[in-house]
């Protein structure tokens, strides 16, 4: 495989890109040049546009003004298949497989028509070997690990021998283990001469592997920088535009009681490819922040589902709160004991889309703030209770009482995490708070966390990003294949040993078997 | 039971399977591409009623069934519009669209109730054809029936030797990661509709034209359900479906000997007993298969493609 290369300018030169959808601009003019061989970082919130704009250079949406030159001639890419035999990769963020086929029949998809799918096996076989990343042709992708996932999209793009790959926060469902393979492979494809166009908001991993960056905005592009010369800081100040305060954690909070206890909870998943839990014992004391760390599909769902009660099936004295043995109840029954439950999807499961604020408030407060008695609901009290959710966690939303819908990622998310918060609950349980939401929400909604269990309650949280956990947990358990590991002491705990335990090492062996 | 009316028996059960194959394998690759058509009762009745119109005035069965099979395609197409086009429900769009057929053959039919024509022939081949027991069940069928175990065998190859058929499975597994990679989402759904509802409307004149043969209003008896039933039961499977009707087949065609042989119960009971084993059918796969089900990830959503 010998990369074609051209002598002088960019490989990739994008000049004016504008993509507007309504009234919405979703990139505002924008200039990105990627040359032979180069690094080149995508950096920015949620929401700055990057993902528009990498679609576009894929062939995904067709840009409203601007040009885009490949090798030096102006194209317009009529789709991604256009797109790759002009030597454009790409590895999606929520990986573009299919759970039902194999890996071999999800590679086949997507290469050139006229190439023929017999000799496949042996290809796919040269590239595992090339880039020492093994893959298992016949294997169905839903029993795949993230990691091995990322593997197939990676080796699909391979195939096609393309010049400029693009990577969208390839790192954000891995392992700290399974990150550090990747960027072997990512400094393998640099050295092939290949160009790399890396879309991250993680700035130790861009610092790492890139020697150009390009900030984003709002849509538009505020900075080019190398990042190895910048520090992690004035890279964040560009992306958000403004300092983002610290989290204070109070040092050495009291232990105080067992709030929230779950004792050897086993139950088999409901769903296809669902993941069954296995003798999950954890308690959460008051004034504790107790983390469950993990790759997604490890039971974290499944987990959530019991323990708020949406899923109800388990022995009553399996989960307990304040003492009180409560599996076999409803979740009504578990707000009423003092618990509250934040869930990861916020559009469809933690708020209901095309309701208003002040209706979503009755949703999960109806029990609990005395919005709805004797089957009729108090909307005046409802709208209070809005009110001052709004107003205590800075919700920014246009109109006095709009659908959740409208709302951003981050505005809605302080919104939901609010509305359990200020029932002042005993225990809370949140999952995955702070995914997708811009930096500011997350550092109000962390802290808001942190504030709460220093208030008494006990805190559980299920979060995928390490970062996260180690900022604000007092211990942290990990969760693989519906197993939960011994809690660690978040202070003396290494990113290491929660990596190894996220990949399931130590438990492992006999588990693998019964596979 | 003799040789000679075992196989009379089987001949029959035969016949009773092979509309029941034709449209649930149509209705298998539109489910595989993940879209729920539940107009299958619909397009095979309106293929029915033009089916038997056609081939009466024209004389030719062959023209009978691609006029129902055409019936069957424009109706399927104004589905395909409304869920694919418009990305409207699909089952509202479905029911409707069995409402509409069933309304719209008794219209196109009115003029042809009561009336007779021939069966299409029979094959036969000298000595083979006059073998005993074996000798009709195999070489002594018709074209529709013949028709039908090609169609399996060509669905099933499409399905998984060709690329076509990865790109339709894919599509029907996760439309988004699809349309990411740039595989032709609703093309690919329009033609599956399309197809699926070409063999509802085949199977449809196999009833009228072959199976009884005159046309009367909601001849279908309900069979487009049963279909429906069988894709389910099949897994998804192309060869399954062969192997579900033909027991439901079985039961219908045993339910009648049944009634002859007078056992005392009631016939309408005995005549609900295929669909009753239908029902238990369904109880005993899906208890057993509980977690393991084979329907398309993205069967019965709509596509509208992402911003």
């Amino acid at each position: 495989m010998d990369v074609q290369v051209t002598e002088g300018g960019p490989l990739l030169s994008l000049r004016g890109i504008v993509k507007r959808f309504g009234d919405f601009v979703a990139n505002d003019h924008i200039d990105l040049d990627i040359h032979e061989g180069e690094a080149h970082a995508l950096i920015g919130e949620n929401g700055a546009g990057k993902s528009t704009l990498v679609k576009i250079i894929y062939g995904l949406l067709q840009p409203t003004e601007g040009t885009i030159a490949i090798a030096g001639e102006q194209v317009r890419l009529s789709g991604p298949e256009d797109a790759r035999t002009r030597g454009i990769g790409m590895v999606f963020q929520h990986f573009s497989l299919f759970d039902n086929l194999t890996v071999a029949e999800n590679i086949a998809l997507v290469l050139p028509r006229d190439q023929n799918l017999n000799g496949l096996r042996g290809r796919i076989a040269e590239v595992a070997e090339r880039y020492r990343m093994p893959l298992e042709p016949d294997r169905e992708v839903w029993s795949l690990s993230a990691g091995e996932r990322q593997r197939i999209e990676i080796a699909r793009c391979l195939l096609q021998n393309p010049r400029l790959v693009i990577l969208d926060e390839p790192t954000s469902v891995l392992t700290p283990q399974e990150s550090y393979r990747l960027f072997e492979t990512l400094d393998r494809l640099k050295s092939e001469g290949r160009s790399l166009l890396y879309i991250s908001h993680k700035l130790d991993e861009v610092k790492r592997l890139c020697e150009r960056a390009t900030i984003l905005r709002l849509g538009k592009k505020v900075g080019y920088c190398d990042p190895r010369k910048e520090s992690a800081r004035s890279l964040a100040a560009l992306m958000v535009g403004t300092q983002i305060s610290d989290i204070h954690a109070p040092t050495a909070r009291a232990a105080g009681p067992q709030r929230l206890v779950v004792d050897d909870l086993s139950i088999e998943a409901e769903e296809i490819h669902g993941v069954d839990l296995e003798h999950i014992s954890l308690a959460v004391r008051a004034g504790e922040v107790f983390g469950i760390a993990g790759v997604a599909g490890n039971g974290q769902s499944e987990l959530f589902a019991v323990l708020s009660g949406e899923r109800i099936g388990t022995r009553a004295e399996a989960i307990r709160i304040d003492g009180a043995e409560t599996g076999g109840d409803d979740i009504t029954r578990r707000r009423l004991l003092g618990a509250a439950f934040v869930p990861e999807e916020r559009n469809g499961h933690a708020a209901a889309p095309d309701f208003s604020l002040t209706e979503n408030v009755v949703l999960s407060r109806h029990a609990t703030a005395g919005v709805a008695q004797h089957g009729l609901v108090s909307f005046d009290r409802a709208k209070a209770l809005a009110q001052s959710i709004i107003s205590v966690f800075d919700v920014r939303k246009a109109g006095p009482d709009p659908a959740a819908r409208t709302l951003s990622g981050g505005n809605l998310q302080k919104f939901v995490v609010g509305r359990e918060i200020l029932s002042e609950p005993k225990i809370l349980v949140v999952n995955q708070p702070t995914w997708g939401v811009d930096a500011a929400a997350c550092a109000a909604i962390r802290q808001a966390l942190v504030d709460l269990a220093a208030r008494g309650a006990a805190v559980l949280l299920i979060s995928q990003d390490l970062d996260e956990l180690f900022e604000i947990c007092d211990r942290i358990a990990v969760i693989h294949d519906g197993r939960l590991s011994e809690a660690l002491d978040a202070r003396g705990a290494t990113r290491e040993e929660i990596g190894l335990l996220m990949t399931g090492t130590g438990h492992q062996t006999a588990a693998a078997h019964a596979h | 039971m003799t040789p000679a009316i075992l196989e009379l028996v089987l001949m029959t059960i035969v016949t009773a399977a092979t509309p029941l194959i034709i449209a649930a394998i149509g209705e298998l690759v539109t489910e595989r591409a993940g879209v729920l058509n539940l107009g299958v009762e619909g397009m095979m009745i309106v293929g029915a009623a033009l089916g038997f119109a056609a081939a009466y005035l024209s004389g030719s069965p062959l023209i009978g069934a691609l006029a129902g099979m055409a019936a069957g395609m424009v109706l399927a197409a104004l589905f395909g519009l409304l869920t694919v086009g418009l990305a409207i429900n699909q089952v509202a769009a479905g029911l409707a669209l069995t409402i509409v057929g069933v309304g719209l053959s008794g219209l196109l039919g009115a003029g042809y109730v009561g009336l007779k024509r021939d069966a299409p022939p029979h094959l036969y081949i000298p000595y083979l054809s006059d073998l005993p027991f074996v000798g009709k069940l195999v070489f002594g069928q018709d074209a529709f029936v013949y028709g039908s175990f090609v169609l399996v065998a060509a669905v099933a190859w499409y399905l998984t030797r060709t690329r076509a058929g990865l790109a339709l499975r894919a599509i029907g597994d996760n439309h988004h990661s699809a349309h990411a990679l740039g595989l032709p989402v609703r093309r690919t759904r329009f033609l599956a509709i399309l197809f699926g509802g070409a063999c509802a409307g085949m199977a449809g004149a196999y009833l009228s034209i072959a199976y009884t043969p005159f046309w009367s209003p909601g001849m279908t008896a309900g069979r487009g359900w049963i279909a429906l039933a069988l894709v389910v039961f099949s897994s998804w499977r192309p060869w399954r479906v062969v192997l579900g009707a033909l027991l439901f087949g079985g039961a219908t065609v045993l339910q009648l000997h049944a009634q002859a042989a007078s056992l005392g119960l009631p016939g309408q009971l005995l005549s609900a007993v295929p669909y009753l084993a239908t029902i238990a059918a369904l109880m005993v796969l899906s208890i057993g298969a509980r977690r393991k089900s084979a329907a398309p990830a993205a069967l019965g959503q709509p596509f509208v493609a992402p911003r």
